[in-house]
């Protein structure tokens, strides 16, 4: 794998130049200097949609959502000839440790909207919805701004730059819950209703908002497009090893020197992630493990064989059963004690299941009671046991991954994530704390949340 | 097409082993099913979207990853699935341990313990000991969501299907999951009450106890009812039913699943209605001038009435009203007492109330399932919701979810309109001419405006029926409106007629000749006169009086006798006025009621008769379909059948029915009525889904019960729909047990034609509505001041005073606010009323409910005027 080793360790600063190198790079006129709405221009010039489509399927651009799927495709499954169809920015971001879209959606909302303008094109779309996690002030300010100056300026609206097509962007702000990131709820939760997604099939693009076709892409797959269309997408495809094209925006965070998002070129390893790009850990600690993909996935800890993984999502699976998920890195050094990161993760879960489907309700509330008796002095002996076999119930084969599950949507499986993890690596610890627990005493009784 | 194109009409697939031919798209929870092998559910439910929420139905089928449910899994061609294999039951045994441990231990104090679910699957399959020794959740304990529905969050496994059926079917969102997690609840909106019409449905789906109804809580155990299958007839729809008593007390009636007719729902002024049956107001001993009597003194002192009424004026000076709240039987009886023994044709089963009986026994008529697959459906009716419950689930699904163009002739904003696809715009007492402007339309000419083109349009381009659902449209206008739209409409060749009369057995009490100038089994008195006569020894000369002929001739001192059976006219007839001065002059009621009613209370003789659940027999619903209902407890103190009543009169009369038994009234109906001609009561007690009338037409439709009359209770008991027990297909003579021979010769050797409307109606001009004056529409609605709600304690508090809409326009003109009691004045009196400015309703028009209760509305009605012309003042 040395070959496809980078000699210099550095950033690959595609979808996040502007918003490092242009001040102010939200406002209107900041960005416009520095290039905004000229792919978009030329695009309108040519008026090639077929183009476009060629151009992001040459890239090989996957999804940066969390589920790493083909963008092409996507676009290509949407049904023709039906009539009004809908695109979908999904700018939720509410798992833990990821906030990548964040940085973009408040520094460089032009990138964004720019990219929304010519995804549309592509599909033949008209109406798009730009989906803001609530907490997000902000940036809802911020894109709604960006909107409103895009529209003044003529890139969005009715008949854009005389070129007959028109755009109108709607921006939408959540309401709080993890599960609208996943995409039929966001749906859901776009036409007024609870956030909680629907039964598939039928997927969003071919029976979406409003039962129509559509497309729906993470804020950070539409911000790249701009970025493949003026490269090319053979040129982009240059970028990163194997299926995992271009560059992947990092949010890194933890028991690290330099925390914040890096936009890196897949093929790097972690130890160069953590190591070199970050600066390594605060206070130059020992590492002890790292999340390599989000909260929702299996763990890795300080050994050679998890370290000099490279960053690219078809290895990653194939080698250690992990993924590259929702985009972050979380890394934690010797002083942390394991299981109370898990519970502390399944508590979130347990916050966040929507409540749909009976393993998920149930199952996550339970798993998170066990690990906080566990992490909080109060575990019991045969408590893993009890934690593996109940996780089955949720996620049959428990340590295996990717998991398969009973529920509707992965948010169910993803703190049975965290237990795995456990069983696999931190069998120690697992076992000093399920030493502690005397069966009579009442096991809800908590000291902090 | 080629055969190439053709779409595949099934596909095989593979479910345990055992290979099943289904139909492609069809889910694989159903095909396994109806092929033996259960699927362990509790979302699921047949006549609801699938959600796929409970995972308790999870299965393996190749080539998928994971346990997909079998609820929301369409099959495919060659799909091999697997519900029986380790893993599949290793992954629904981890679903039932999640759904139990927040769980309560309530089984011993629960309504459903015995007929649940999550009780049996967990006995039969579920875990020794819980592993969860954590606090269960915690919720207050029940929390009412309605007047009758309450709900404990504790024992709810959030299986949506109280949410789905309230959104879904009955169109009232009003209940819906709140918070996450294991914390996620069903709750109505705060201030907001879940107050359905239909919203005991979603106590009897319910898998658990966590929705429970007032009437039923705590009342009794399952395994200690008796159940028996049946017929609501508390409106005309009859809805399918399995009452359940205990102790000779009827404590719940649930809803049977009957394609044809109510897909399984009822309504809850139906559900719950049977309260009445026991209210301690019931009559239960004969009187004879205010007085206890005995049943001879009764009955004798009833004939010297008739006997002297007849003797000195002649049959004529007697009239019946009513009838129409019994069995076919008990109608038929009344009917030949009437007609054939007292010799008086002023019989109406209809309360002035309803439409001329030609119309609704002469026209071509379409059944309810004819809604699903029509052309369009045309509403000329009044509030179907408030009127015909379980037909609006029908009209709003096949509105909403088949896609049939809803045409509305209403003039008033109604339980519908948010449904309606085109609507015409009718005035008050306009719906003939705009039927009139529709109908030239459809056939051809010129259409009057763009509203009835484009209904037109969209008519002309779909197959099937128009159906007309025909109803009075307001009880503030004379049916002449109705009957003038029905002769327009039905000059059309793909027009079909479902009427909307709303009273329970009335199209049972028509079709028994319970009308002027008819006789049993749909024909005139005039073309039936020779075969009647043959069969009875006499037929009225003459055509008589409908109601409202009846009561003016009551007033004027030509009838002597009026014979109330279970009518109240004061109540029910539209023009109080004229029913008081009919009842304060007529020299004589005789009464058959189970309650004392204001019309009957200065009866000479008062005669308590049984009521729904104490008579067993057959009736009839409004698209002619005949079904039983039956007995489940034992008549209340002394009343009789209305049936028994008659034939005692007659014998007394000195004219022998010899009719001892209900069966041997089906049998003398089905010999002399010739809609009739063609069953035998084994027929009728064997179809499944009841016989449609009239029987020689329909007997090829009828699917007979495979073991007798039992109810499909096989995999538990009410929170699943409950089929009576039958093949999908009609079988032939052979198939059936031997109770159940057909007897197909039809009784030609009188050669009577059934009778047919000419549709000839008289010119009719409605008034100009002066600028300052409203047009009033009048309607019924569901909690009403009539006996079953006022009877029926946990339907008595529902009932809400009367209010009047109008628009926004004419509240403003009037200087009104919304919510502000008003004087409203028409020719014949002035009521005070409470108005509210409403959407939906045009400038010039008032729309106010019908008290059902001798006040409001019937005091501003003159029943000989064609509409009903108000003006309104403040009070202040
Ligand atoms: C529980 C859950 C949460 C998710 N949250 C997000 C999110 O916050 N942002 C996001 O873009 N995708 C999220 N996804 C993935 C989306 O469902 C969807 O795959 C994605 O928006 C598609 O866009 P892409 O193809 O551009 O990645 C989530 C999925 C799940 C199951
Ligand atoms: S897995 Fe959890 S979040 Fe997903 S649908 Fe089921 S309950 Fe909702
Ligand atoms: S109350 Fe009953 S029907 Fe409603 S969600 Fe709960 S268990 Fe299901
Ligand atoms: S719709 Fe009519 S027949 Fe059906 S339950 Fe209601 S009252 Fe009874
Ligand atoms: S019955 Fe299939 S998920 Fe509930």
């Amino acid at each position: 794998m040395t070959d496809t080793k980078k000699i210099e360790v550095r950033e690959t600063r595609i979808v996040t130049r502007r918003l490092h190198d242009v001040v102010d790079a939200w406002k209107y006129e900041n960005a416009r200097a520095d290039g905004a709405y000229q792919i978009w221009a030329d695009v309108l010039r040519k008026g090639d949609a077929a183009d476009l489509l060629a151009q992001v399927k040459a890239s090989g651009l996957r999804g940066r959502g969390g589920a790493n799927f083909p963008t092409a495709i996507k676009w290509e499954s949407l049904p023709a000839d039906v009539f009004p169809r809908y695109l979908v920015i999904n700018g939720d971001e509410g798992e833990p440790s990821t906030f990548k879209d964040r940085e973009i959606i408040e520094k460089d909302p032009h990138a964004l909207v720019e990219g929304v303008c010519i995804e549309a094109f592509a599909c033949g779309i008209n109406k798009a919805f730009i989906y803001l996690r609530g907490e997000f002030a902000l940036g809802y300010d911020r894109v709604v701004n960006a909107v409103k100056e895009a529209s003044a300026n003529g890139w969005v609206g009715e008949n854009i730059q005389g070129s007959g097509f028109s755009l109108d962007i709607v921006v939408h702000r959540g309401a709080g819950a993890y599960i609208c990131g996943e995409e039929s709820a966001l749906i859901e939760s776009l036409e007024g209703k609870r956030g909680m997604p629907r039964i598939k099939p039928p997927l969003p693009i071919h029976s979406g908002v409003y039962a129509k076709p559509t497309v729906v892409n993470n804020v950070e797959t539409a911000s790249t497009l701009t970025h493949i269309i003026k490269m090319g997408g053979a040129e982009y495809a240059k970028l990163g090893v194997g299926r995992s094209t271009g560059t992947r925006v990092a949010a890194i965070s933890g028991h690290i020197k330099n925390p914040g998002i890096y936009e890196i070129e897949f093929g790097m390893t972690f130890r160069e992630i953590i190591f070199e790009l970050c600066g390594g850990l605060r206070d130059d600690k020992e590492l002890k493990f790292f999340l390599p993909g989000g909260a929702s996935f299996q763990w890795l800890v300080n050994c050679d064989e998890h370290l000099d993984q490279v960053y690219d999502i078809d290895d990653i699976t194939a080698k250690l059963g992990t993924t590259l998920g929702s985009g972050a890195i979380m890394v934690y050094d010797q002083s942390t004690d394991p299981v109370l990161v898990a519970w502390r993760l399944a508590k979130f879960y347990a916050h966040e299941s929507c409540g749909k489907c009976t393993p998920c309700r149930e199952g996550t509330g339970w798993i998170e009671k066990i690990l906080y008796r566990m992490s909080h002095g109060q575990g019991r002996p045969t408590d893993m046991e009890l934690l593996l076999s109940m996780s089955a119930n949720v996620s049959p084969d428990v340590l295996r991954a990717p998991f398969t599950q009973t529920t509707i949507c992965p948010l169910g499986p993803s703190p049975v994530s965290a237990v795995a993890s456990l069983e696999k690596y931190f069998r120690a610890e697992v076992d000093a704390a399920c030493s502690g627990g005397r069966p009579g005493i009442a096991v809800n009784v908590r000291v902090n949340s | 097409m080629t055969a190439v194109n053709e779409a595949k009409t099934t596909v095989t697939v593979t479910i345990d082993g055992k290979s099943i031919e289904a139909r492609p798209g069809e889910l694989l929870i159903k095909v396994a099913q109806d092929n033996g092998i259960y699927i362990p559910r509790f979302c699921w439910h047949e006549r609801m979207k699938p959600v796929g929420m409970c995972r308790m139905c999870l299965v393996e089928v190749d080539g998928i990853r994971g346990f997909p449910p079998a609820c929301t899994m369409p099959v495919s061609e060659a799909m091999v699935c697997h519900t029986d294999t380790d893993s599949v039951k290793a992954a629904q045994d981890g679903v039932l341990e999640l759904l139990l441990i927040n769980h309560p231990l309530d089984c011993p104090v629960c309504d459903r313990g015995g007929e649940c679910p999550l009780q049996d699957t967990t006995l039969a399959f579920g875990p020794v000991e819980s592993r969860f020794v954590e606090e269960k959740r915690h919720f207050e304990k029940p929390i009412a969501i309605s007047d009758l529905v309450l709900l404990d969050r504790e024992r709810c496994i959030q299986c949506a299907r109280c949410t789905r059926f309230a959104d879904e079917i009955a169109g009232d969102p009003l209940i819906s999951f709140v918070d996450r997690g294991d914390h996620t609840q069903v709750l109505n909106f705060p201030d907001d009450p879940f107050s359905s019409y239909f919203s005991g449905n979603v106590v009897q789906i319910c898998p658990v106890g966590a929705l429970t109804a007032k009437p039923y809580r705590f009342k009794a155990r399952p395994w200690d009812l008796a159940t028996v299958e049946t017929s609501c007839t508390t409106c005309a729809v009859h809805c399918r039913g399995a009452v359940q008593s205990s102790s000779n007390q009827i404590v719940r009636l649930l809803g049977v699943d009957s394609e044809p007719v109510n897909q399984g729902w009822l309504c809850d002024k139906g559900r719950f209605g049977y309260e009445h049956v026991h209210s301690a107001a019931r009559v239960l001993t004969p009187r004879v001038g205010g007085r206890e009597a005995s049943w001879p003194q009764a009955l004798d002192a009833a004939v010297a009435e008739l006997k002297s009424a007849k003797n000195l004026h002649g049959g004529g000076a007697i009239a019946m009203i009513g009838g129409a709240s019994g069995t076919n039987e008990s109608a038929y009886a009344w009917a030949r007492l009437t007609k054939g023994v007292i010799g008086t044709d002023n019989v109406d089963a209809q309360l002035g109330d309803g439409i001329a009986a030609e119309v609704v026994l002469g026209s071509d008529r379409a059944q309810i399932s004819d809604l699903d697959n029509a052309a369009a459906i045309v509403l000329c009716a009044g509030d179907l919701k408030e009127e015909l419950p379980v037909l609006f689930l029908r009209v709003k699904r096949a509105a909403l979810e088949l896609g049939v163009p809803l045409v509305d002739l209403s003039a008033a904003p109604h339980g519908l309109s948010k449904y309606v696809t085109h609507a015409l715009g009718a005035a008050p007492g306009e719906q003939g001419l705009v039927a009139e402007q529709l109908a030239s339309a459809i056939g051809g000419a010129t259409p009057a405006n763009e509203t009835i083109a484009a209904a037109t349009r969209s008519i002309g381009s779909r197959e099937g029926n128009i159906v007309v659902i025909l109803g009075r449209t307001s009880l503030a206008e004379r049916d002449d409106t109705v009957v003038s739209a029905a002769a327009a409409l039905g000059a059309l060749p793909r027009v079909r007629f479902l009427s909307a009369l709303r009273r329970s057995n009335v199209h049972g009490a028509l079709e028994a000749g319970l009308a002027p100038g008819f006789l049993p089994g749909r024909v005139s008195l005039d073309s039936g006169r020779v075969h009647f006569t043959s069969n009875w020894g006499s037929v009225p000369a003459e055509r008589g009086l409908g109601t409202e002929g009846i009561l003016r001739a009551c007033a004027e001192g030509k009838i002597h006798v009026l014979v109330l059976v279970g009518a109240d006219p004061l109540a029910d007839f539209p023009d109080r006025s004229l029913a008081k001065q009919a009842l304060d002059t007529v020299g004589v009621v005789i009464a058959i009621d189970a309650f004392e009613t204001p019309s009957n209370r200065r009866a000479k003789v008062f005669m308590p008769c049984t009521l729904w659940a104490e008579q067993g027999g057959t009736v009839t619903n409004l698209e002619g379909r005949v079904q039983r209902v039956s007995r489940k407890v034992s008549a209340s103190g002394l009343a009789l059948d209305d049936w028994r009543i008659a034939s005692e009169l007659a014998q007394r009369m000195g004219s022998d029915f010899d009719l001892e038994t209900v069966d041997e009234i089906t049998e003398e109906f089905s010999r002399v009525a010739p809609a009739w001609a063609g069953a035998s009561t084994a027929t009728i007690r064997n179809a499944r889904d009841g016989v449609v009338l009239p029987f020689a037409d329909h007997l090829g439709e009828v699917v007979f019960r495979r073991g007798g009359s039992s109810l499909d209770i096989e995999y538990s008991l009410s929170w699943e729909p409950i089929r009576a027990d039958g093949d999908d297909v009609a079988v032939e003579a052979s198939d059936v047990d031997e109770t159940a021979e057909i007897d197909r010769t039809i009784a030609t050797e009188d050669a009577l034609t059934l009778f047919v409307w000419d549709r000839v109606v008289a010119p009719r001009s409605i008034p100009q509505r002066d600028a300052y004056a409203l047009r009033v529409n009048v309607g019924r609605k569901l909690y009403d001041g009539g006996r079953i709600v006022a009877e029926s304690p946990s339907l008595v508090g529902l009932k809400k005073a009367p209010t009047m809409l109008v628009s926004s326009a004419d509240a403003a003109r009037l200087g009104v606010l919304s919510g502000e009691s008003v004087k409203a004045t028409s020719s014949r009196g002035s009521i005070t009323v409470e108005l509210k400015a409403a959407r939906g309703i045009a400038p010039g028009t008032a729309s106010l409910g019908f008290s059902a209760d001798g006040t409001g509305a019937s005091e501003l009605i003159d029943a000989s005027v064609s509409v009903t012309d108000i003006r309104v003042e403040t009070l202040r």
